[in-house]
């Protein structure tokens, strides 16, 4: 089966310091793969290049076998790929669903449109998502007021709004609750497995990971030194000894903590 | 080669004022991120006040001390500034400081009216340097020569302090990260206090030390303010080298423009800006400021819905009673009304650009006074119809803005607002200079409209029907799609970015939209006065703009107009007062500590709290 993004040879230095060197990996058709490192690994850089925010120093990023390096992030966007940040990016100053709307209108290519109304525009669709992520009941609060969690749920909806191939999500459940993180990842991964949909993610919580993810790659001081299942890397011993600092690797534990 | 070793000598000269400005002006805006436009006032008080200590203490031991001493009186004085007005607003959005400013200059404006009289006075001449001395055969002051010695030796003081000394470093510090200084246990109120007293205390020594050369008088502040911006954009800002070579460089270029190209010299000024912008948007020493997630301060504007049937009704009864005016009411009353309406287009459209828009406009007359000199060139040189020059206003003030549009949209937030300021300055210059095409100072007159609209009740009805209608497609566009996508890249670029936006781009035709709608309102203005004059293009008149539309209410949709509707009514009795800039200044000053939501917001608090209005959910 044909990957449906290539990275060959990633690599990104600033100025003497090579904070990305030489990273290939493939994440095939509905596949949730993994990207783990300490922090300064590179993780976030090797983010930054797939979308489009950063230029890499080499190396070349192949969407379905198209070359999408050096495009800007809108345009990445524009051929299929989603994208979750770390810290959500939201419009603070919509409603919910005047959220999903404007990413529905972005896909439609209306933006320029000054005839109808915007918040008329594509709302079945956008509660349609809504519902999906379980957020239907708050489509109409303000942005600004909603809890942390609602926001990154909000935040999915929104990337799956152009019918993504592919998802990357920074640190999708950073800054939540240990029970939402489960649940929001478990949310995750029933939705890219009913569409179809590729994941590539960072995590700092190896709970999420285990559990969720197919592939994990790991990633140490700019280089990948392990790609394999959870079993498969839980025994690497490059990895316990970089990552774990010699420490054994706990089973992980999906109960709630 | 005398000659021009004399002009290089007096350019050299008159860049020791601009540079004392500029370094303090860039000094401040380093640590406290506030362009403080009362620089240029405080130049002014530091020239009266080192003029009034002249005239009481005799000798050398005098005059010299008069300098300094007028440079620590305004030092002080800045400090009551900051503490009374800039403390208060330091969290606030950055619209809110420089309108803060601006209120403070029109304050001493009319305090310096009060004390020193209105009229024009001639400086001393420093004691034992009256004569001029003979370089290759060309007399150059004495006063001159000392002056640029002096200058390098103010230079490498402010270097040695930064550089070398403690509170230098915590200077420095502050300039690159505010909050980790705080964080290290400095008191950031007073270092920010101390800032301010320097730089003050540079711009009161730099009115002082100019006084032989040029003496004092009311108009100093707002002269001297767009050169000192053009030395602090050129420079860099917060660098205090960059301001020094800015300001050789443009005092230079003055002097040799006044020799050579005399009707050219505030044009020469401002096209040097451009070009150094266009190769280093940051200017000559300053470093890239990576525009960040701002987001907002203070409540975050809410959720946006069209009127509803009753904010509908209310403008239906609203023009009707407005179509019905000319039925009841004199022609003063119509003539009134006309230009109310045009103002609210105005400010309607700096409104869109700077609240949905996010993108603070400092030069927006620009538009309006391009857009009425299209017309009124059009009908003064190729005898165009009324109804096409009419026609022509909004499109060349787009087009205009689309021109300015392209170099000011790649920067953001103070930057971008220095930008515009000085592109407006570039058009005002030229326009005032190019009097052989302009009619420079005496503008252009006898643009009046065709027939079928000449008389007044014609006119209103025109005013009413377009100006209202700007207006009205204003709003529409701001809740249609283009509206809801300008406001996604003002409140997350990067989630813009991030799915499918072309920020830039959605930037820069709002900006072009704004400036057509500016267009519009001037070329409406141009043909109910008749005539046309620079001083619509001018600063004042972009602050007008501003300050309407802080006046009404940034986070609302009609503040702008509201504000216009206050301000124009107000007017006609304020100016008749004597000092009615001391009691605008400090009203705006008011505004902005005590009601920042302005008149708009204000009133929406107030029926929220009495039940009228239907109040939304809270933050949590």
């Amino acid at each position: 089966m044909n990957a449906i993004l290539e990275v060959r040879d990633l690599s990104k230095s600033f100025g003497g310091i090579k904070a990305v060197n030489g990273v290939s990996f493939d994440v095939a058709p509905g596949e949730l793969k993994a990207l783990i490192g300490p922090n300064g690994a590179g993780k976030s850089t090797c983010f930054n290049m797939l979308m489009g925010q950063l230029e890499p120093t080499s190396g070349t990023v192949r969407l379905q076998g198209e070359k999408i390096t050096g495009l800007p992030p809108r345009k990445i966007w524009r051929r299929g790929v989603g994208r979750t940040f770390q810290i959500t990016g939201t419009y603070q100053s919509m409603t919910v669903a005047e959220n999903v709307q404007m990413a529905l209108i972005s896909h439609h290519r209306r933006l320029f449109s000054v005839l109808p109304y915007a918040h008329t525009l594509y709302r079945d669709e956008a509660l349609a998502l809504l519902d999906v992520v379980g957020m239907a009941e708050q489509a109409d609060r303000a942005c600004a007021i909603l809890a942390y969690g609602d926001l990154k749920r909000l935040e999915l909806a929104i990337a799956l709004s152009h019918n993504p191939k592919l998802l990357l999500m920074d640190e999708p459940t950073a800054g939540m609750a240990p029970k939402e993180r489960i649940n929001l990842m478990q949310l995750t991964a029933d939705i890219v497995r009913d569409r179809g949909i590729s994941v590539l993610f960072t995590e700092h919580d190896m709970d999420v990971v285990f559990a969720h993810a197919h592939h994990i790659m790991v990633l140490n001081r700019g280089e990948l030194i392990a790609e394999g299942t959870a079993a498969e890397v839980r025994e690497n011993a490059r990895v316990q000894e970089v990552y774990l600092g010699g420490g054994t690797l706990y089973a992980a534990e999906t109960e709630d903590a | 080669m005398g000659l021009f070793v004399a002009q290089l000598l007096t350019g050299l000269a008159n860049a020791a004022a601009l540079f004392l400005v500029a370094s303090g002006l860039s000094l401040i805006f380093g640590v406290t991120r506030i362009v403080n436009f009362a620089h240029g006032s405080l130049y002014m008080l530091g020239a009266y006040v080192g003029l009034t200590l002249m005239n009481h203490l005799p000798g050398h031991f005098g005059f010299w001390g008069s300098i300094v001493m007028a440079g620590l009186i305004v030092g002080l004085i800045g400090v009551v500034i900051e503490v009374c007005v800039l403390r208060p607003v330091y969290r606030a959005p950055e619209l809110f400081q420089l309108v803060a400013t601006f209120g403070v200059i029109l304050v001493i404006q009319d305090l310096a009216l009060m004390i020193w009289g209105a009229e024009d006075q001639l400086g001393p001449r420093a004691p034992g340097l009256r004569s001029v001395v003979r370089i290759l055969g060309e007399p150059v002051p004495q006063y001159d020569l000392a002056l640029i010695a002096i200058t390098p030796f103010i230079l490498f003081g402010l270097w040695w302090f930064i550089a070398k000394t403690r509170t230098g470093i915590l200077v420095r510090a502050a300039t690159q990260d505010r909050e980790m200084v705080g964080a290290l246990g400095v008191n950031q109120s007073w270092l920010f206090t101390g800032v301010f007293f320097l730089g003050s205390a540079l711009a009161g020594l730099g009115g002082a030390i100019q006084l032989p050369k040029g003496g004092a008088d009311l108009l100093m502040d707002l002269n001297i303010i767009s050169a000192v911006f053009v030395v602090v954009v050129v420079g860099g800002m917060g660098s205090i080298p960059g301001a020094f070579i800015a300001a050789v460089l443009i005092s230079v270029l003055n002097v040799f423009g006044v020799a050579y190209v005399p009707q050219s010299t505030l044009v020469l000024m401002y096209v040097v800006m451009a070009v150094v912008l266009m190769v280093k948007p940051y200017g000559l020493l300053g470093r890239e400021e990576k525009a960040g997630e701002h987001g907002q301060v203070g409540e975050v504007e809410r959720p946006i819905r069209p009127a509803g049937l009753v904010g509908r009704s209310l403008v239906v009864v609203l023009l009707a009673v407005l179509a019905l005016v000319p039925f009841f009411a004199s022609t003063f009353m119509q003539v009134l009304i006309t230009d109310i309406v045009i103002f609210c287009l105005f400010a309607a459209s700096l409104q869109f650009i700077l609240s949905s828009g996010g993108l603070v406009s400092f030069g927006h007359a620009v538009f309006f006074g391009g857009g009425a000199y299209v017309s009124a060139l059009l009908v003064t040189y190729s005898e165009t119809p009324m109804e096409v020059a009419f026609l022509l206003a909004p499109l060349g003030a787009g087009l205009l803005a689309l021109g300015i549009g392209w170099f000011c949209i790649r920067l953001s937030g103070v930057y971008f607002a220095m930008l515009t300021l000085a592109f407006s300055q570039l058009v005002w210059s030229l326009v005032f200079q190019w009097g052989s095409v302009t009619g420079g100072d005496d503008g252009l007159v006898n643009i009046w409209p065709s027939d079928w609209l000449s008389g007044t009740t014609a006119y209103y009805y025109f005013t009413l029907a377009l100006g209202v209608g700007g207006i009205l497609v204003l709003r529409h566009i701001i809740h249609s799609p283009f509206g809801y996508t300008l406001r996604a890249t003002r409140d997350s670029a990067r989630q813009a970015e991030a799915t499918g936006i072309d920020v830039k781009k959605v930037q820069w035709l709002a900006f072009a939209l704004a400036g057509a709608m500016a267009g519009l309102a001037g070329g409406l203005f141009v043909f109910s006065k008749g005539s046309i004059f620079p001083n619509e293009l001018e600063i004042a008149k972009s602050f007008d703009a501003l300050i309407v539309v802080f006046l009404g209410g940034v986070k609302t949709l009609s503040g702008g107009v509201v504000g216009a509707v206050f301000m124009e009514s107000v007017k006609d009795w304020l100016t008749r007062l004597e000092y009615w800039r001391l009691i605008l200044g400090l009203l705006i000053i008011a505004v902005v500590i005590i009601a920042p939501e302005g008149i708009v917001g204000s009133l929406r608090k107030f029926g929220e709290r009495i039940g009228l209005v239907k109040e939304q959910e809270s933050m949590q």
